[in-house]
């Protein structure tokens, strides 16, 4: 449990704040942080960049039979996020019925429970998607 | 004076709720337990999905909060959430709210319970902080996840939701403080044991010489103290277990129904606890004009009241749209049964 502690740990801006980085040689923005670009392979050290959290549904899938540690969610949804500055990443969607999701729903980004490490253990929170208020109306 | 006012004057620089989006109707409570039969005290309770706890309510707030403030997050000395279900008994909510925000590392983080009034302790102590020059601004949070045990009068109410403050100089404020008083006394209407799941409380006893003793006498002390009547007030907020409690409060205080029914949320929300009186100033907050004049009151159980007189700038227009608006969240519905709240608030038990 300790060495999952630190794994958790060291992503808490990526899962909390959706920090990326931006190659400082081409422009194109990456999420997660990366060592070399994307785009052209340039390895000098990136800046960080936070993402907006808006983006929208470009697949989806809805998942019963879940890993370890997720099956009290059952059934839920995990779609890939085409977040408006070009990454696409993998996340839950929360706030919406399975039945509901659609390709191109806009979406934004949300901090939830991702899990817990049973009744003693820490709480694993970080970013999950759902359908923009703005646009829900 | 027994009030409490800083030697220069501090404000709201920015606010933001949140409410989850399913509702259990009361008359749903009614059928699982009265056999449908009765009365409600309530039309129905906000309640947080199973990935929500008062961690994810303070920073939804919070976020909103700062994309009103429109502030450098570093610039923030403290960060505090007043809660009575923090997602851990020992390790602290401001910590992950503080993290998430951007405010770390060099800020001030610490959680706060005095039952239903602990968000409000936060802005009380974030003037305090502010006025004296500890920090530019401070983070005040009251958020709940309140629980009710199955089948007691409570789960009628018990709720989810809160709201957040960013605290700052008057200068930069859409609302400014004009003085605060708490009143404060050991009675024993509600509690709960540090390994107990759910709430006890003394039935009746939580009335008059609890709620309805400490809610007039702060909110009857500060008018005095400043020589305001009722009709000096644009809007009231008193705490919200309920619809009748601050609707008699109010009403005995010399307001109208015109003055109460824009913070009085607990009829469509709940009682959100810690949240309940900060998220009706949010409702206030959103539809205000510059140079209204707010009476807000908490109650905690134990018990307590913080009243704050809180005047509007000519910031406040500008901010209010610079966020979802408290109405937005509340009209963000989803109705559920109960059998789907029990799932969702973690009550079922598998052995």
């Amino acid at each position: 449990m300790t060495t999952e502690i630190a794994r958790h740990w060291r992503l808490n801006s990526q899962r909390y704040q959706l920090v990326g980085e931006v190659c400082p040689k081409c422009g194109v923005k990456m999420f997660p942080p990366r060592d070399v670009c994307l785009e052209c392979a340039d390895d000098t050290r990136q800046p960080d960049y936070q993402f907006s959290g808006r983006g929208e549904v470009y697949s989806f899938t809805t998942v019963h039979n879940a890993p370890e540690g997720y099956q009290e969610s059952t059934p839920y949804t995990v779609a890939l996020v085409k977040l408006e500055e070009g990454p696409l990443i993998t996340a839950q969607l929360t706030d919406v019925a399975n039945s509901e999701v659609e390709i191109g729903m806009p979406v934004e980004m949300v901090t939830r429970k991702l899990r817990t490490q049973g009744e003693e253990g820490v709480i694993i929170y970080g970013y999950k998607f759902r359908p923009r208020l703005s646009v829900a109306g | 004076m027994p009030l409490m006012k800083p030697n220069i004057d501090v404000g709201i620089v920015g606010y933001g709720c949140y409410i989850p989006m399913y509702r259990l109707p009361a008359k749903e409570v009614n059928r699982i337990w009265n056999d449908g039969q009765g009365g409600v005290p309530i039309k129905e309770k906000a309640v947080g999905g199973p990935d929500e706890d008062t961690m994810t309510i303070g920073l939804e707030a919070a976020r909103n909060a700062l994309a009103r403030a429109q502030i450098d997050p570093r610039q923030i000395g403290a960060v505090w959430v007043g809660s009575e279900s923090h997602p851990y008994a020992v390790k602290p909510t401001s910590t992950i709210i503080a993290e998430a925000i951007g405010a770390t590392p060099a800020t001030q983080g610490a959680d706060w319970q005095f039952a239903c009034k602990a968000g409000t302790e936060t802005i009380q102590a974030g003037i305090g902080f502010v006025a004296g020059g500890m920090a530019r601004y401070v983070l005040g949070i009251g958020a709940d996840t309140a629980q009710g045990r199955p089948g007691d009068a409570l789960e009628f109410t018990a709720a989810s939701g809160g709201a957040a403050f960013v605290i700052g100089a008057a200068e930069e404020s859409l609302a400014v403080f004009e003085a605060t008083y708490s009143h404060v006394t050991d009675t024993p209407d509600f509690w709960r044991r540090p390994t107990t799941h759910y709430p006890s409380h003394g039935q009746r006893f939580t009335g008059e010489p609890a709620y309805f003793h400490h809610v007039l006498s702060a909110a009857q002390t500060i008018m005095a103290e400043l020589g305001y009547t009722a009709q000096d007030f644009a809007y009231v907020i008193l705490h919200q277990p309920n619809r009748k409690f601050p609707e008699r409060a109010a009403a005995e205080l010399g307001f109208e129904k015109e003055q109460w029914v824009t913070g009085l949320l607990s009829p469509v929300v709940g009682n959100t606890y810690a949240g309940a009186s900060v998220l009706g100033l949010t409702a206030v907050l959103d539809i205000a004009q510059p140079g209204d004049k707010i009476l807000c009151v908490s109650f905690g159980s134990g018990a307590g009241s913080d009243a704050f007189v809180i005047n509007t700038t000519d910031r406040l227009p500008d901010k209010q749209k610079s966020a979802p608006t408290t109405q937005d969240y509340i009209n963000r519905r989803v109705e559920i049964d109960y059998a789907t709240y029990v799932r969702y608030r973690s009550k079922l038990k598998m052995h």
